[in-house]
């Protein structure tokens, strides 16, 4: 099978996937996964998914777009999807990106700078399949086609397109393999954004087509606008679960711990990715533990919305975005809180922080900041007693992207592991220079058919082979290893990843967030509080 | 002959200011976008910026006014126009045929502009010091005209060896893309053998045309070379070649772009006046009908809807 796609085989009538991701094709991986042994066979689709799903791409299927049954139904779903291209670049339906998606449009030289700044594309041997300017090419060709009217000469200066069905459909598969990272944006000599075209084009799916992946959609953010939590909880169950986290955090370090609950004029509003409470219930037992020891007046809400921090919607559309920031800053309103702080989780921090920052007015207006300022000023401040010899083992730290290259949250948490890690050492490179984990733009979430494996072996490669070199000196079981990743999504992919490949059972090494680091280095606590145990 | 040469120059010239004031203009009235940063933001705090921190690394950012360093950001700027330092870092084996080609340019440019400088009225030169000056001017420009020809031509002929010779840059080669670089190294090879044989036929044109004096004689070769710039110069601003234009807005209004919008603030207008368009997106949870705005959109709740 051709692993050298051309942009014309998008086109192919054909439902034959364009490539085939081959294990030996990959980017090597350092010890212990230099071994073939370790790696894992690739799992063939399901025939029921290939009959029923649109599966022409590659060897996954991460969106699940049924087939249409009928040559008229096809037309119709062109047709849709011209009607959203136009609405892409049109001010009253995309005021929100339409300068630098225009920029994007006009102005890429082809130079491919970005494409060694991807690390799907790298991790993948170099599958032109997955090469940044791929899909951008494609939404290139269509724009100065059907948007800018372009004939012949058109066509000579920017290349040939032919739309019809097929393309649709890869082009809705294609836009879940980037994972909106944007390190490729970061290093394109013009300006010009490969990830932005991604989410664009998931944006046209969704607010045209009402296609999604149904995790970040029906089961995403819908949900979360329905309940109040895309993890399914209400409130009344996050309370009741936040109950029993103070409960066993109290025991567990033997300080009591109470979370306060809509607390009218509190300094701090505190809202964390949900799924820390389901997941990783230590992360919330921590910070609750931490604001408390610091004496700050801090609180929880049980509005809707108000004790999840997810925006789903940052990654694939506008309306979902700015609902569920509203959402937010509402939960915060009504309590007349000084600020929303937000715990680990990139996204949140992104969407609400930075995203949404050109979409709140007047009284939604409220100031919103990363807690891990806030947390290391508390570790600095003296008001908590720490010994960094309770965190003497070997720590390295996952810069999420979201927080780091998009959002300029670099150095907070840095202070802090310099302070309480006496073995902290640096993934190469990192800051804003980071990988991504794999699992940005909602592919942690994300599980259908055999799209984990592709999220592991092609797109958390690159971050696998990051964390095997920064512990290369200590990779034997005989020693415990840290990877703090103060993101919910990252720790999610690096759950699964670290499992897949078996590196907590064969090498030590396990995951999770900066506060339980902080936690566990406290004196007053009893000692102890990482377990070093999976889960 | 004259005429035609003049008519070209002054029509390409016409056409390349048009061309970018357009495309400024486009770029310019589309509305203020959501924030989509890329950090290190070079106009944050000295102590930020080289681990490309931002505001938001400190508690209560919200309580100091953005402290806004334009003079890093401009060096910044002037390293990547003059020396393509993001290509010098990413892509390496591209850096060289690139910053020839664009050096040239830049040259070409202070050779105009120093030929304009030469080519003023002969009274103000009365004096030896600036009869002097005014002799050293035309060497200037004359070997800023020179070199910028060389590099440029060794430029775009490396740029079009690297686009047929390696596959990565082949495979997004469009037939345009051959053609714009085939254009340079036409107009510039016609400029530069203009100029080998002599540059006085070229001086007595462009001072010609800058007093729109009829009597210069054109000579074939570097009256071809200035007509096929003058072309070349009105094609640019319609393709993607006025990334020159582009890149101030990717960078500036886009990867830099860190302004906040405190309560009250000069952004939260233009965010109410784009809140207020009326989107017609058609899937079901959108609720757009093109009579609700944005704001009643972002205030609706789908979920809640379908509730009931």
């Amino acid at each position: 099978m051709s692993r050298s796609a051309d942009l014309h085989d998008l086109s192919r009538n054909d439902r034959m996937p364009l490539t085939h991701v081959e294990n030996e094709e990959l980017m090597p991986l350092p010890e212990p996964l230099s071994n073939a042994e370790r790696q894992h066979p690739w799992p063939p689709l399901s025939a029921q998914c290939v009959d029923r799903y649109e599966c022409g791409l590659d060897d996954t299927c991460a969106v699940n777009v049924p087939q249409p049954k009928t040559p008229e139904e096809e037309k119709k779903l062109v047709a849709q999807f011209l009607s959203g291209l136009d609405k892409l670049f049109d001010k009253e339906n995309n005021w929100t990106f339409l300068q630098p998606l225009l920029l994007t449009m006009e102005h890429c030289t082809g130079c491919q700078t970005c494409a060694a700044s991807c690390h799907i594309f790298e991790a993948s041997g170099r599958n032109e399949l997955y090469r940044p300017t791929f899909r951008s090419e494609v939404l290139r060709r269509l724009y100065f086609k059907y948007i800018k009217h372009g004939g012949l000469l058109s066509a000579w200066q920017h290349g040939r397109i032919r739309l019809n069905w097929p393309l649709v459909a890869r082009l809705v598969e294609l836009s879940y393999r980037c994972n909106l990272c944007r390190r490729c944006a970061q290093s394109c000599p013009i300006g010009c954004d490969n990830g932005l075209v991604a989410r664009e084009l998931r944006k046209l799916f969704s607010q045209e087509m009402g296609i999604a992946a149904k995790e970040l959609h029906e089961q995403g953010s819908m949900l979360q606008l329905k309940v109040g939590s895309s993890t399914g909880m209400t409130a009344e169950i996050v309370k009741d679960n936040i109950a029993f986290i103070d409960e066993d955090i109290s025991e567990k370090t033997g300080i009591e711990v109470h979370t306060p609950w809509d607390v009218q004029g509190a300094d701090v509003l505190l809202i964390h990715n949900a799924g820390e409470i389901m997941a990783w219930p230590e992360n919330p037992g921590a910070y609750a533990l931490i604001l408390t020891m610091a004496g700050v007046n801090w609180t929880m809400s049980s509005e809707l919305a108000g004790y999840d921090s997810i925006n789903y919607g940052l990654w694939y559309d506008d309306a979902q975005l700015a609902r569920v920031a509203i959402k937010h800053v509402e939960a915060a309103r009504k309590l007349g809180v000084k600020r929303i702080v937000l715990g680990e989780c990139g996204h949140a921090h992104k969407a609400l922080c930075v995203t949404a920052d050109r979409l709140l007015t007047g009284d939604l207006n409220i100031p919103r900041m990363s807690s891990l300022p806030l947390l290391r000023d508390i570790v600095m401040s003296g008001k908590i007693q720490f010994d960094p010899a309770r965190n003497d083992f070997p720590v390295t730290l996952h810069d999420p992207c979201n927080m780091v290259r998009l959002m300029g949250v670099v150095e907070p948490q840095r202070e802090i592991l310099h302070q309480l890690c006496p073995r902290f050492r640096e993934m190469e490179p990192h800051g804003v220079d980071n990988y991504c984990c794999g699992g940005g733009s909602g592919f942690a979430i994300m599980s259908g058919n055999n799209f984990t494996d592709w999220r592991f072996q092609v797109a958390g490669r690159k971050k696998m082979e990051q964390i095997l070199n920064a512990f290369a000196d200590c990779i034997g079981p005989e020693t415990q290893k840290y990877l703090c990743a103060p993101c919910s999504n990252c720790k999610g992919q690096f759950r699964d990843m670290l499992a897949y490949y078996n590196l907590w059972e064969e090498n030590r090494i396990l995951y999770g967030g900066l506060v339980e680091l902080i936690v566990n280095a406290m004196v007053d606590v009893k000692p102890g509080f990482i377990e070093w145990e999976w889960r | 002959m004259t005429m035609a040469v003049y008519l070209a120059l002054y029509g390409g010239l016409g056409f390349f200011l048009a061309g970018c004031l357009w495309r400024i203009y486009t770029y310019a009235r589309t509305p203020l976008h959501l924030r989509w940063e890329l950090y290190p933001v070079p106009h944050e705090e000295p102590g930020r910026v080289e681990h490309g921190g931002s505001y938001f690394e400190s508690g209560d950012w919200w309580l100091s006014p953005q402290a806004v360093h334009h003079r890093r950001e401009w060096t910044t700027m002037l390293r990547e126009i003059l020396f393509l330092r993001g290509l010098w870092e990413f892509n390496r084996p591209l850096w060289l045929p690139s910053f020839l080609f664009h050096f040239g340019l830049y040259l070409v440019i202070a050779s105009i502009g120093l030929g304009v400088l030469s080519a003023l009225p002969g009274s103000l030169m009365h004096s030896p010091a600036s009869a002097f000056l005014f002799s050293a001017l035309v060497l200037a420009c004359k070997w800023a005209a020179l070199v910028a020809i060389l590099l440029i031509l060794a430029g775009a002929l490396l740029l079009l060896y690297r686009r047929i010779a390696d596959p990565a840059l082949k495979n997004y080669t469009r037939p345009g893309d051959l053609f714009n670089l085939a254009f340079f190294i036409a107009a510039f090879a016609l400029l530069g053998a203009g100029l080998l044989q002599g540059p006085a036929p070229m001086k007595a044109l462009l001072r010609g045309a800058l007093h729109f004096d009829l009597g210069a004689r054109a000579a074939v070769v570097p009256s071809l070379g200035i007509v096929l710039a003058s072309l070349l110069l009105a094609y640019i601003p319609f393709t993607h070649m006025a990334h020159f234009i582009a890149k101030y807005f990717t960078w500036h209004s886009v990867r830099w772009d860190d302004q906040r919008n405190p309560r009250n603030g000069p952004l939260e207008h233009k965010i109410a006046t784009s809140l207020r368009l009326r989107p017609t997106w058609a899937a079901p949870h959108m609720g757009a009908d093109g009579k609700k705005s944005w704001a009643d959109i972002a205030a609706s709740n789908p979920a809640e809807e379908v509730r009931k």
